[in-house]
């Protein structure tokens, strides 16, 4: 059975942060989730698609976070427990539901858990989503480590049935890809049957509906208000003059530093775990006894702004810090040393610097940047497209995925990014206002998720462009998650239907579609043309298997390439226009390495003097 | 209990979660707290993968710059890349085995020389271990056994407040049934080239 269904209360585990989340909701009594991936919340679901095929667990990989949402609120709506799991930028997405979803509320509890990303690991941006409960008006929990998410994930569905709102847990990737131990508490039997009562008065919103609903928000965030100040995640530990007031994970850098600095008796700490509405009357009693006040969230001042509201209100002049350039900045994420550092600096307290070691003689190191995989067709694909358009001025907007990093030289493929799907509908863009012929990337969970408005567009709107889906029929990037164009039975998978992209394109009335096997050099470099020649929408889906995914399944790949050294006359083509990292340079000469070699055969096809084949020995 | 800080850097594939889940099973078992954090975001992607762990009675689970009391380098460069994590006091030990980063490999960027990076490790360390943890892993059996032959130097230095035995327990319970032999010979082959 899975590790996170069993009946073992009172155990220890080590968890990750995201299985401990999934076994907080799994306590919960959770009976429904949703969501569309994102790191750094990918595990998260990942467990929950594992443990559906063990328990009475649903859980749908849906096409965008928007439409998680919405099938998460049904069935909180019909009494069934249900969770939605999203990355911060997925909540943009999800945003158009949630603001109306506040208004109508939830029968049974929903939690909506967002993980944003500071210092952006693996994201476009570094937005702080805490805003999204001041736009919404939903409360927020934001707990501050691996066992605390466990704890907090019951609450929260018990929060949202209190108040009949969706909950948003909002995390960090120092949170979701942090190890610890997790005491496990009892499992609540799931209710997965609902119930729907019909009330439109209060369920459809048509405006005269939701000018009623919009003054009950209001009352429940007033009644959140006092929850927030009442509830046990928000703390206070110390008694000191010094107050400091944190949230998330810096709440264990900050408790660290006081004690390494010694001014445990100077200080006291307001941990806020409860952070929409924040807790106000208990943050003023709080302000009330401190001479000073530093503030320290990573982010934006989204604390700090109440607090000093909040001292105005209390008629206090009192020093409050926080971002400032001498203090917290607003960029990435915090850290121990930096914390002890600003903390140490505000209430002028002494502290012993680490020496840092002297780097100055440590030669340059190669960097090791990520790199499209061996054998990796989109490789393949960018490659012939450049062929197709040699000469020829472009502009390529690239999407979110694994290809993105095809942007790199030398197949720059990738001109303009901002979010999922905006390859398709900046397309348009250029092709409207420039000469440039645009040819955009997409791959096919990004198509799924929201490239087909943007496709609907550009041909009602006549654009002359051409997308060329990225189709390795899997959500590669995240970690191999199925899409709606995902063949489920060669995963073993069965009740699953299956949307063909092909049909989808010619259904939407693309006047020009074609199909290449990007492994095929010459054919696909002729189909590119032909579609990059033609005036209005073209669409070009590439399709080969992830190989990343293909090695997994155990699926047959090609026997490794060698270079012949009597046929090979050092053009470095293979490496100047393709750059697989299968090529090493030895004595000034390109090889190949042969254990990482997966015989797509891309590179032989580019070699002008035929020198890369086939070894002879199997693999 | 005393905090101990232990940065784990590894390329992709080598293995470097898998070590830490043994060390945090080691713990557990042990009863002795820990906190661990990993960044892997495009490691399968021939990216690096950077692991934390804070055994003792601390509560953040990241490493400052100069705070790293051991280093595990998975690799020469990264381990090089990696010491500023380091300071006057720390212990480093490296995998002597090179990985070129695919820049290096194709002569954009250059390699540096392996002696060069283990004098200038040792010159800024307290401690230097260096061994062929490759080499030794292809002599336990398994080639993929690099993060256990680590695993068993790390042991051997008594840094950590994890005991031989509670380690190999934690090889057992966390590593795949098929290579426990091999892993645990890796481990003990690990231990005698550290105290060697």
């Amino acid at each position: 059975m899975h590790k996170l269904l069993q009946d073992n209360a009172g155990e220890t585990l080590m968890l990750l942060g995201n299985e401990a989340i999934a076994r907080g909701a799994v306590e919960a009594g959770l009976a429904f989730a949703a969501t569309y991936p994102g790191t750094p919340s990918s595990e998260i679901s990942a467990n929950f698609f594992q443990m559906a095929k063990q328990s009475d667990l649903y859980f749908e990989y849906s096409t965008n976070e928007k439409v998680a949402l919405e099938v998460t609120a049904a069935a909180a709506n019909s009494g069934v427990r249900s969770m939605c799991i999203m990355k911060h930028v997925g909540m943009n997405v999800a945003a158009d539901a949630m603001m109306t979803l506040a208004y109508v509320g939830v029968k049974a509890g929903l939690v909506i858990l967002c993980a944003d990303d500071p210092y952006m690991f693996s994201s476009q941006n570094e937005q702080d989503n805490r805003y999204y409960g001041k736009l919404s008006g939903l409360p927020i929990l934001e707990p501050s480590s691996v066992d605390e998410v466990r704890q907090i994930m019951p609450y929260a569905f018990e929060l949202s049935e209190t108040l009949q709102e969706p909950v948003i847990v909002r995390t960090t990737t120092r949170i979701n890809h942090s190890t610890g131990p997790v005491l496990l508490g009892e499992i609540i039997p799931p209710k997965t049957k609902g119930n729907f009562v019909k009330d439109p008065f209060h369920l459809v919103t048509v405006p005269a509906v939701s000018r009623n609903l919009h003054v009950r928000l209001l009352k429940r965030l007033d009644q959140a208000e006092v929850l927030s100040c009442e509830s046990k995640y928000n703390f206070i530990h110390g008694k000191g003059p010094w107050g400091i007031v944190v949230n998330g994970v810096s709440y264990n850098y900050v408790a660290d530093a006081v004690r390494d600095l010694g001014i445990e008796d100077q200080t006291r700490i307001f941990r806020v775990g409860f952070s929409h509405p924040m807790p106000g009357e208990k943050l003023k009693a709080f302000l009330q006894g401190c001479e000073k006040v530093l503030v320290v969230e990573e982010g934006e001042p989204y604390m700090e702004e109440t607090i000093r509201a909040l001292a105005q209100e209390a008629g206090l002049i009192l020093p409050i810090g926080g971002k400032a350039p001498q203090l917290f900045s607003r960029l990435f994420e915090y850290d121990p040393a930096m914390v002890r550092e600003k903390i140490a600096a505000w209430f002028d307290v002494a502290l012993e610097p680490a020496v840092p070691l002297d780097l100055s003689d440590v030669p340059e190191i190669p960097q090791r940047p990520p790199n499209l995989c061996a054998g990796c067709s989109h490789r393949a694909t960018f490659y012939a497209v450049n062929k197709a358009t040699e000469g020829m001025a472009t502009v390529k907007p690239n999407d979110i995925g694994c290809y993105t990093l095809g942007f790199m030289p030398p197949l720059s493929a990738g001109d303009f990014l901002i979010c999922m799907g905006s390859s398709v509908g900046t397309g348009c863009g250029f092709s409207q206002v420039l000469d440039d012929k645009v040819i955009s990337y997409i791959g096919d969970s990004t198509f799924f998720h929201s490239g087909i408005p943007g496709l609907i567009n550009a041909v009602f709107n006549n654009h002359d462009m051409t997308l060329v889906i990225l189709d390795n029929h899997t959500t590669a990037m995240t970690g191999h998650q199925p899409h709606p164009g995902v063949d489920m039975s060669n995963l073993g998978q069965e009740g699953y239907g299956r949307v063909s992209i092909e049909s989808l394109v010619k259904g939407i009335g693309v006047p020009h579609v074609s199909v290449i096997r990007p492994y095929n050099v010459k054919k696909s470099v002729a189909a590119l043309k032909e579609a990059i020649a033609f005036e209005g929408v073209s669409v070009v889906i590439a399709q080969q298997d992830c190989v990343l995914q293909a090695r997994s399944l155990k699926k047959e790949t090609g026997r490794p390439f060698r270079v012949d050294p009597q046929k090979c006359a050092n053009h470095r083509n293979c490496i100047n226009d393709l750059a697989c990292p299968a090529f090493y340079m030895e004595n000034d000469r390109v090889c190949i390495d042969a254990s990482i070699c997966t015989g797509c055969s891309v590179c032989a096809q580019v070699c002008p003097e035929n020198a890369i084949v086939p070894v002879k020995e199997k693999k | 209990m005393d905090v101990t800080r232990l940065i784990i850097v590894a390329v992709g594939g080598q293995g470097n979660l898998l070590a830490s889940r043994v060390l945090g099973e080691a713990a557990r078992r042990s009863q002795v707290p820990v906190r661990m954090s990993e960044i892997h975001g495009m490691a399968q992607r021939g990216g690096v993968v950077e692991s934390a762990l804070v055994f003792g009675d601390a509560q953040s689970p990241i490493i400052s710059d100069g705070e790293a009391d051991i280093l595990v380098g998975f690799e020469p460069a990264e381990s090089l890349r990696a010491l500023k994590k380091c300071n006057a006091d720390t212990t480093v030990i490296i995998n002597t085995a090179a990985l070129q980063p695919f820049t290096a490999a194709i002569g954009k960027g250059v390699y540096p020389d392996l002696d060069d990076i283990q004098r200038l490790i040792a010159s800024k360390c307290a401690r230097l271990i260096s061994l062929d943890a490759a080499a030794l892993a292809r002599k336990a059996g398994n080639v993929l056994s690099v993060n256990m032959v680590l695993l068993g130097a790390l042991s051997a230095t008594n840094l950590i407040p994890l005991n031989e035995q509670s380690l190999k327990d934690a090889i057992g319970a966390v590593t795949r049934q098929a290579f426990a032999e091999t892993n645990l010979k890796a481990f003990e082959l690990g231990r005698k080239a550290a105290t060697a």
